[in-house]
């Protein structure tokens, strides 16, 4: 080392232990390097599998088909067809009716379970039924009298059974069903009595009380959120798209302009129960508006998503350069003018990206909104808006949420299934987002 | 008579001022629109500005207070007539109706910008009151120091914050030590190692992490990691028998915050200038010995910013930890036990039929406002040290 | 190029460092194309050319700095010392560490002075003691003519000296790994006239240990430090002999047409 130049010409092919060991550490590094990535898509891939394999089946039901005599004697003793009448009577009087149907139904098909009672074979059908065939009576009385082949609901352990979530020996620990009942579907099954079929309720039917999990569904949580989503859309966009063009364009640099900007970058970091805290103090206890109203959960949501929009924005403004700026005021336009007719629309795809990625961060958000009152039971649907934003009504995230607090584990099942339609929703607007962003990028 | 049908006349009026504002300039100018110093379009929405604004103003002025009577709605109506009236007076062909105009919408503009502060405001003075009323019925000391946390219904309630503070400081930390590493080796590896199209498949496979909603993470801690973790680790270990634990909310956080971490060292590191790696590989450098010694010291603050904004987002986060953490306020070590954090009590204390009068809801609000101290503090210094960063390579 | 090949005085064996139709791709590009040329050790050799005609993507080659670039393929032979240097027994950390590289802006690590300088030495492993490393930092800055102005400051951060001295500790940091060859890439171009001044008078220091190639966009300069010029032109050598020759005499009707400034 002291005189450099002594042992030259030095020859490459002489390769040391020293740099052997160097490129073994590279080799290490990099093998770490490419480690974080697999852990990271490992992770992504159990996280999906595990929800689409226990959610998948949310999208299909076992339903009983059975040809069911309305006896007019039972269910409408005056025999005028008088809806009021009609009324009142309770789905206890449609259950005696189904029991019997069912029971007539098993005996003719020639089924025969040793130990299976007629309370145990009407115990396969879902308590939610006699309100399924009272509401097809009511909507149409001339049917009373009738025999009619309906489809209803089997309860949700022979459901459970037919997806393989319940077995004969849990059956033998659980005593909500018993060995006989899961015979008794074995050979419906076979007789085309029972079947598992597309469950399109689970998108339209309401949430469903705990005992009745093949009822449940998400139609006033995918209404109530569409509801949110639709005040966030018309506050967020607007007030944030003024506030970055207020800052981006026109702020003169003093106090107040600091002020808005330090807010703005620390209100996109604040956590989101906190945008809880205050829509649960300031819009419910304060304004006096509605618990677990649409008009709320819109407002807090848009107050969490104003600061995404607006950093997105003010991206896509500074992204237009100068010069089209400069060209439009040298043609005598005003500044307001410059920015209203030229800055803004082309800055518009982003901003409409921005807009996009916020409503669908919003979408997903479930902690303010549990503080909000939403994660109440509501089975009606909200109204047409804008009544229906003061109506109460669920949210996609707060109903999954809300289901993973039931104790039945069908419900499990059915909060997967939530997810699957809330990352289907989500997948569709970031879809969205990045179409827009291909279609219209533009590089200067 | 509803604000709605006010609201209705109003916009009735102010079309009328529209039309009315336009002839009026016209009129003015002989019929020549060459002749005004703004185009007619501009008198229109200065009629109308100057005609709403004063009414609106009223309006809501009224509505707040409460006194929106007939009488109130009169005076509204004539106040916007009133204005329509000298607003076609003012009209004349030197009139500057452009920069009316403009000046009402800047004012608009600003109004929208104030909302972030009005934001602010609002979730510091909601907190705030509520949480002065928790401090008359309950001593700071206890709620500060106490190491007990035992809420009654029936009265004497025990609230102390030790334990909630704990939970999430654990959790944060087990999530951080495992997203921190492989976020930040993912970022390396996609910035300096990874080839064009392994990044375009790789980089978007990491960001889908950081789209997917924090209620679907937590219920993948509640029916995958927690029971995985009980079975194979906690039980075997006899380290406990609880599917919810420290150990299952803070990897599944962790798994949240890959993408978070990765996509902001990810731009930190492209901020090093190229001309360093160059003077690095130009000196016989290998890769990872550039990265080591040149590129990570040079990204150090913004890497260290980045994981400030990551802790805060751990400790703020809620719903993974309601569904995999547990309930149980405890102070203990074994990461396999179920305990409890800040957002998780204040969900708990503010959901169902809340009393506001109760300490026991009100602390939900003092949770409130330190989750919000905590984390306000862990952002500013955060974003003081990114912005500080990349000005030093602008 | 043939007969200017001719004129080379070392013939190729004693060729510190020779090329055979070298071509370079940058994509579709083709940057760089058969160039064969042979540098002389311990010579300043000047590359000149307009912008864009591949002298620095020529410079690049020499210690395979392009294998960093995904988009770069280099195809010929480059022999130094008669070896070639594409041969996969050679390893490209210990080539770069013979051939050290001085880039056209100064770009100093964030660290010390001292640990700038000691950051070659230390990842090739060639010192074992703090004495030693010590030596060779100031044996280095001595060399790149530095010491005398940092010798109290060498704790100092590296980023708060002048783009002179940033230069000339760059020198020094690559000198420091105890290479034969240094490549320069318009190393004053960033700089003053003064701060070009002394490191032009460096450069013409240098020559005793090593063989220098420099890139750069001014003939003065190539004049004043260079024994050897080559003139690129569109990705081609055009010419190649001595400075005052190639100045004064110029074969090539395009080397004259750029020396006498119409071309550039």
């Amino acid at each position: 080392m002291s005189d450099q130049a002594a042992a030259r010409p030095t020859s490459l092919l002489n390769r040391g232990d020293h740099t052997a060991r160097r490129h073994a550490a590279e080799a290490r590094f990099r093998a770490c390097g490419l480690g974080a990535i697999l852990i990271g898509l490992a992770a992504l891939a159990m996280l999906l599998t595990s929800v689409l394999g226990s959610g998948l089946g949310a999208f299909r039901q076992t339903y009983i088909h059975l040809p069911i005599h309305l006896d007019a004697a039972a269910l409408d003793k005056s025999g005028d067809r008088d809806p009021e009448v009609l009324k009142k009577v309770t789905t206890i009087g449609y259950r005696k009716v189904i029991d019997a149907a069912l029971v007539e139904a098993v005996a003719q098909a020639g089924i025969v379970i040793p130990g299976l009672t007629e309370d145990d074979s009407a115990g396969i059908i879902s308590r939610e039924a006699p309100a399924q065939v009272r509401d097809m009576a009511l909507s149409d009385p001339d049917l009373i009298g009738e025999t009619i082949q309906v489809r209803i609901l089997a309860d949700g352990r022979i459901d459970g059974y037919l997806k393989g979530r319940v077995s004969a020996e849990s059956a033998a620990r659980d005593s909500n069903v018993s060995l006989a009942q899961l015979q008794l579907a074995d050979a419906m099954v076979e007789r085309g009595l029972l079947s598992l079929d597309f469950n399109a309720a689970f998108l339209t039917a309401p949430d469903a009380s705990d005992q009745r999990p093949e009822a449940a569904g998400l139609g006033v949580a995918i209404l109530g959120s569409a509801y949110m989503m639709l005040i966030v859309l018309a506050l967020a966009l607007p007030i944030g798209v003024a506030a970055s063009i207020y800052l981006e364009e026109f702020a003169p640099k003093n106090r107040l302009t600091d002020l808005i900007e330090v807010n703005v970058a620390n209100l996109a970091a604040v956590p989101s129960i906190v945008f809880g805290i205050l829509g649960l103090a300031i819009f419910i206890n304060f304004a006096g508006l509605p618990q677990s109203a649409p008009v709320v959960g819109g407002l807090v949501l848009t107050l969490m998503t104003l600061p995404t929009i607006i950093i997105a924005t003010r991206a896509s403004l500074k992204a237009v350069p100068p010069s089209i700026r400069e060209a439009a005021l040298g043609l005598g336009a005003s500044r307001m003018q410059a920015v209203f007719h030229h800055v803004l629309p082309l800055a518009a795809p982003g901003i409409l990206t921005g807009a996009i990625l916020g409503l669908a961060q919003a979408l997903g958000e479930t902690a303010p909104l549990l503080l909000i009152g939403m994660v109440a039971f509501v089975r009606e649907y909200p109204g047409a808006p804008p009544e229906g934003f003061f109506d109460p009504a669920s949210a996609l995230p707060v109903q999954i949420f809300n289901w993973t607090q039931r104790a039945d584990p069908a419900f499990v099942e059915r909060a997967s299934g939530a997810i699957i339609v809330l990352l289907a929703f989500l997948l569709v607007m970031n879809a969205a987002a990045i179409l827009l962003r291909r279609r219209f990028e533009r590089r200067w | 008579m509803t604000a709605t049908w006010i609201l209705l006349i109003l916009l009735i009026i102010a079309a009328a001022s529209f039309f009315l504002g336009r002839a009026r300039a016209i009129a003015c100018a002989g019929g020549d629109s060459r002749a005004l110093h703004s185009l007619p379009g501009h008198y229109s929405w200065a009629t109308v500005l100057v005609t709403l604004l004063p009414a609106l103003l009223l309006l809501a002025l009224l509505e707040i207070s409460a006194a929106l009577t007939p009488a109130g709605t009169l005076a509204v109506v004539i106040l916007a007539l009133a204005a329509l009236a000298w607003s076609l007076r003012r009209i004349t062909p030197v009139f500057r109706a452009r920069a009316t105009v403009e000046r009402g919408v800047l004012a608009l503009l600003i109004l929208a910008a104030c909302v972030a502060i009005a934001t602010t405001a609002g979730i510091v003075l909601s907190m705030l009151f509520e949480t002065l009323n928790f401090f008359v019925q309950y001593d700071w000391r206890e709620f500060f120091l106490s190491a007990t946390w035992a809420p009654r219904f029936q009265g004497g309630s025990e609230l102390g914050f030790l334990p909630l503070l704990w939970g999430t400081l654990y959790i944060s930390l087990i999530a951080l030590i495992f997203a921190v590493p492989v976020g930040l080796f993912a970022a390396i590896y996609m910035a300096e190692y990874a080839g064009r199209r392994i990044r375009a498949v790789v980089k978007p496979g990491i960001e889908i992490l950081a789209g997917i909603p924090t209620i679907v993470y937590g219920l993948f801690a509640l029916i995958t990691v927690g029971p995985l973790l009980r079975d194979y680790f906690a039980q075997p270990l006899g380290l406990g028998a609880s599917g919810s634990s420290v150990m299952t909310a803070g990897l599944v956080m962790g798994i949240m915050l890959i993408p978070f971490v990765s996509s902001l060292s990810d731009d930190i590191i492209a901020q090093v200038p190229q001309s360093l790696r160059d003077g690095s590989l130009g000196l016989g450098a290998t890769r990872s010995e550039t990265i080591r010694q040149v590129i990570l010291p040079a990204a150090l603050p913004g890497i260290v910013g980045a994981v400030l904004l990551a802790a805060s987002r751990a400790i703020g986060e809620t719903m993974i930890v309601v569904l995999g953490a547990g309930a149980a306020a405890k102070l203990s070590l074994n990461p396999f036990e179920a305990m409890t954090t800040i957002t998780v009590k204040i969900v708990s204390q503010l959901t169902g039929d809340s009393d506001f009068a109760a300490p026991e809801t009100l602390v939900a609000f003092a949770l409130g406002l330190t989750l919000f101290a905590i984390t306000l503090c862990l952002n500013v210094l955060a974003l003081a040290i990114v912005r500080k960063y990349r000005e030093q390579y602008e | 190029m043939k007969d200017t090949l001719t004129e080379t005085p070392a013939a190729a064996d004693t060729a510190k460092i020779a090329t055979r139709d070298l071509q370079v791709h940058y994509g579709d590009t083709h940057a760089l194309r058969d160039v064969d040329v042979d540098i002389p050790d311990r010579t300043v050799t000047a590359l000149i050319g307009p912008s864009g005609c591949g002298k620095s993507t020529f410079l690049r080659c020499l210690n395979r700095m392009n294998d960093t670039i995904p988009a770069a393929r280099v195809t010929g032979e480059i022999r130094i010392d008669g070896e070639d240097i594409h041969d996969p027994r050679i390893d490209p950390v210990q080539l770069r560490a013979k051939v050290g590289m001085v880039f056209q802006k100064p770009n100093p690590f964030p660290k010390s002075i001292r640990d700038n300088v000691a950051y070659g030495p230390r990842i090739h492993g060639l010192t074992r003691t703090r004495a030693e490393l010590d030596e060779v930092v100031e044996k280095s800055l001595r060399r790149a003519a530095l010491w005398d102005e940092v010798k109290d400051r060498l704790d100092a951060l590296a980023t708060g000296l002048s783009g002179g001295q940033q230069q000339r500790l760059c020198i020094a940091r690559t000198i420091a790994t105890s290479p034969e060859i240094l490549l320069m890439d318009e190393p004053c171009s960033a700089l003053d006239p003064i701060a070009t001044a002394q490191i032009e008078e460096l450069i013409d220091d240098l020559r005793s240990r090593f063989a220098v190639v420099i890139v750069t966009h001014s003939m003065q300069q190539a004049a004043r430090v260079s024994q050897r010029t080559a003139f690129f032109h569109l990705g081609r050598m055009v010419e190649y002999g001595d400075t005052g020759a190639l100045f004064t005499n110029p074969a090539d009707p395009r080397t004259e047409s750029y020396i006498t400034g119409r071309i550039g």
